[in-house]
């Protein structure tokens, strides 16, 4: 069963003041999430991922294409009973207090009086802010404030859960709470489709991550295939070599870096870790500190994706440039 | 649908109570009012009618202002916070939203009204030294003054959904203003001997909110009671108004996007 999908999703805004033109910001996008993963949205600021969110969650509605959550059409509000939302930066009432706030969106799922104070207290619980219930949130600091938008996307127990940014304002404590509440949301089977520009987060928590760009699907797949599409190079760290050494190993490596006593040099891809490296840092004596395999990251796959479209748009803007004396 | 409305109202009147401006304006109110005490014992003989007219004319401008004043944040100010992100992603249907907000600014007007009203009648009672069946026709007036509230913040909602706070505030204040002189204005089209100008003050009398009929201070002041006809009618013809003015709003609400 897929959670959601979105087929040929295209959004776009209207701008400028007299003569309004359309802009994209969303071109086309599909994507299948299915039930129990953990999906990331990954893109640089821009890219169209809130767009996506606010489309699926009935916030904005798309120019072209279907979005649908749980089977239903995203517009139908039905489909929202299952679903828990935490906004990018979120912002709530000043003048409520956390466990007043908590209380009216669980009156706004429609759960009972006997069983909302319940859900109210476990959450605050679970999110670290039990202490803090009784406190407005104007005086929230901005983590606090993240932690309340998690407890308030749970209160309905739903079974998709859109996170904008989950970690942003976070220090590494919380941090670290959010991705093992992440992590135990998965196991307890529910899908989470998250938003991030953090890399290393979605690295950890993440089944499978699509890449957008200027509003456009660049990449998607399961992280596992990804990240393991082969090794670059190895990575080969030597303390205190001698400088003979270093120079024998020159014609190996691709890059070499002192730090300090180390030195770290990566091999090249074709010279693959043969015996002739081995032989020539026994024969110098080196210390051998560790050797890893360097495979791809989804930060360089991230690049890898993002940096040719930046590549082609500027080649296509020099290219504009030099053909328009032409045209003029 | 109808819980989801409820919650919708009681949160907006929670956090209505909880501006400090409604404080100010009915501290206002019943100093106003207090003060009206002072008038009345140095005014010979028109004593009751200056108390009942200053009373009832600083419910009606306080209730005014907190009606345009919270009543023009109602949306605004949810899209400003992005705190329309949250309700709206939750199964709650835009008109429940705008019937809510609604519903719950006329609560809060409600009862604020009815503490002002408590303190008329306090100021009433201490220059009378006693209550009688007369002193019931001021609630007549206040009843009014309420139905001028509901078209108030039905406007204020409505400018609310499509424009900036600062112009959603004049544009319900000129429509208020301009709506207390409808009749003078249809009056002056009729004198005018021009044709043109009668049909546009016509249709001006029909279109926009009049508030000239709601206008009945004076009479209560006087002992004259309101005639049932005037008092079904104002009644018929402010829930007809409101249900076209939540009705636009929430026509504007379903298109806009977050």
């Amino acid at each position: 069963m897929l959670a959601i999908e979105t087929v040929d999703l295209t959004k776009d805004y209207r701008v400028g003041f007299w003569r309004k033109r359309p802009r994209r910001v969303l071109d086309r996008l599909s994507l299948e999430v299915e039930v129990g993963e953990v999906f990331g949205l990954l893109g640089p600021n821009g890219a169209g991922k809130t767009t996506t969110l606010k489309i699926l969650l009935g916030l904005v509605f798309p120019t072209a294409g279907t979005a649908r959550l749980l089977e239903r059409d995203a517009r139908d509000i039905s489909a929202h009973r299952n679903v828990g939302y935490l906004p990018e930066n979120p912002s709530f009432y000043d003048h409520l207090t956390a466990q007043e706030f908590m209380t009216y969106a669980a009156s706004l799922f429609g759960l009972s009086d006997k069983a909302r104070p319940r859900q109210v207290g476990r959450l605050l619980e679970q999110v670290g802010l039990a202490e803090s219930k009784n406190l407005p949130l104007r005086k929230f600091s901005k983590g606090m404030i993240q932690r309340l938008g998690i407890a308030q996307a749970l209160i309905n127990d739903p079974a998709v859960i859109f996170l904008d940014e989950p970690m942003s304002g976070l220090d590494p404590v919380g941090r670290r709470e959010i991705r093992n509440l992440i992590l135990r949301l998965k196991e307890n089977g529910k899908t989470i489709f998250f938003s991030t520009h953090i890399l290393s987060d979605a690295e950890t928590l993440c089944d499978r991550v699509a890449i957008l760009d200027h509003g456009r699907l660049r990449g998607c797949g399961e992280l596992r295939e990804i990240l393991e599409v082969g090794v670059f190079s190895t990575e080969i760290v030597l303390e205190k070599p001698s400088r003979d050494a270093v120079v024998a190993l020159g014609p190996f490596t691709s890059s070499i870096v002192r730090t300090g006593d180390r030195v770290r040099l990566e091999l090249r891809a074709e010279s693959d870790l043969n015996n002739e490296v081995l032989a020539q840092v026994v024969r110098w004596n080196a210390k051998l500190i560790s050797l890893n395999p360097v495979r791809m990251s989804l930060e360089d796959y991230f690049m890898e994706r993002v940096g040719e479209d930046d590549t082609s748009l500027s080649r296509k803007s020099a290219k504009v440039r030099t053909e328009s004396p032409k045209s003029e | 649908m109808i819980q989801r409305i409820r919650t919708i109202a009681f949160h907006t009147f929670k956090e209505s109570v909880r501006e400090k401006v409604l404080y100010n304006l009915i501290v206002f109110a019943l100093l106003l009012i207090g003060s009206a005490v002072l008038f009345a014992s140095i005014s010979l003989g028109i004593g009751r009618l200056m108390l009942v007219n200053l009373g009832l004319s600083s419910i009606a401008i306080f209730g005014l202002l907190m009606a345009i004043f919270i009543g023009i944040g109602l949306v605004s100010k949810e899209i400003d916070r992005r705190t329309i992100h949250n309700i709206l992603s939750k199964p709650v249907r835009r008109f429940e939203f705008i019937i809510g907000k609604y519903l719950g600014l006329m609560l809060t007007l409600l009862v604020n009204t009815s503490i002002m009203t408590g303190g008329f009648y306090m100021a009433l009672y201490y220059v009378e030294r006693r209550l009688g069946g007369e002193d019931l026709l001021p609630l007549e007036a206040i009843y009014f003054i309420l139905l001028q509230f509901a078209i108030v913040v039905g406007l204020a909602l409505l400018f609310s959904c499509i424009s900036t706070p600062i112009l959603s505030a004049f544009f319900t204040f000129c429509l208020y203003v301009i709506g207390n002189f409808l009749g003078d204005i249809r009056w002056l089209g009729q004198e005018s001997g021009s044709r043109i100008f009668e049909k546009v003050t016509v249709l001006l009398y029909y279109v926009l909110p009049n508030f000239s009929d709601f206008q009945v201070i004076s009479q209560s002041a006087h002992g004259i009671s309101v005639p049932p006809f005037l008092l079904t009618s104002g009644t018929l013809y402010a829930l007809l108004y409101v249900t076209i003015l939540i009705s636009a709003a929430i026509l504007v609400f379903e298109k806009r996007e977050f």
